[in-house]
């Protein structure tokens, strides 16, 4: 890695360490508990920003998709499975955090509302984008077959994100939109995403800088 | 288990997955390391023969 991309690894680090540790503070010392569900509502606090950076993975994976089927260019298919390997690691976080909260809340672990449902597709279909890869005789097929996958395994996340107004669910709809929250719990949230998206970015950038190398040392091995 | 509980568990599941994550990158690098100081050896082999 070049002496640019070190000291651009090390400013997201380092704004990541700040913003996650004001989020942390935020959530544990600074916002009030909720009234309804008492402390264990803190969960939303990592739980929302986590499928925020889910979705946004997904929408990354979809545009760089295109890109590759387009230009044919192998930084796309890269970018696309670095995107779809991390969200993958926080859609999982989604499930999880989203059922133990379920369980404190509904007394349930998982219920098939609408919401969660789609959420469950979402996951199965990215963790199918990562397999079919395997699955492949050559590199560029199975990338071409990824990118497919990448591009009509997509049409799943706006289902999940309209899910709660389309159809009548027990997951509550996103509260952030519809003025729900106070000041503390909006300020706590946003810093929230902020820590999370900046730490999906670094995370993208760290597996797609070790598939390149994976590559170039395929590559050498080869000659 | 009581809501405090549940809060403990999503949250320690949070950090174990993340750290899992991180730590799954890491030893890919090694790994990777490893192979190129392999590939480095090998040509160096080659160009002193």
């Amino acid at each position: 890695m070049n002496r640019k991309g070190i000291l651009r690894d090390n400013v997201l680090l380092g704004l990541n360490l700040v913003l996650m540790i004001a989020a942390l503070y935020l959530i544990f010392i600074y916002v009030p508990t909720e009234r309804n569900m008492g402390v264990v509502q803190r969960i939303f606090y990592f739980h929302v920003p986590l499928a925020w950076v889910s979705l946004l993975a997904f929408l990354f994976v979809f545009v760089c998709s295109v890109l590759y089927l387009w230009k044919r260019v192998i930084k796309w298919d890269t970018l696309a499975h670095a995107a779809a390997e991390v969200g993958i690691v926080f859609i999982t976080l989604v499930l999880i955090t989203g059922t133990v909260w379920a369980k404190s809340i509904w007394g349930a672990w998982w219920t098939w509302d609408a919401r969660l449902t789609a959420t469950l597709v979402l996951w199965l279909i990215y963790l199918a984008y990562l397999l079919i890869r395997n699955y492949a005789t050559e590199q560029a097929q199975g990338a071409r077959f990824a990118a497919v996958l990448g591009i009509v395994g997509f049409i799943d996340v706006p289902i999940v994100v309209l899910a709660v107004n389309l159809w009548r669910t027990q997951h509550p709809p996103a509260l952030i939109f519809e003025g729900g929250i106070t000041s503390p719990m909006l300020l706590t949230i946003l810093v929230s995403i902020a820590a999370f998206t900046v730490l999906y970015i670094l995370m993208v950038i760290q597996s797609a800088s070790m598939k390149n190398l994976e590559t170039e040392v395929k590559r050498l091995k080869d000659i | 288990m009581d809501n405090l509980s549940f809060l403990f568990a999503a949250y320690t599941i949070i950090w174990a997955v993340i750290f899992g994550y991180v730590f799954y990158l890491y030893r890919k690098q090694r790994k990777l390391q490893r192979e190129i100081d392999l590939l480095k050896e090998t040509i160096d082999k080659q160009k002193r023969d």
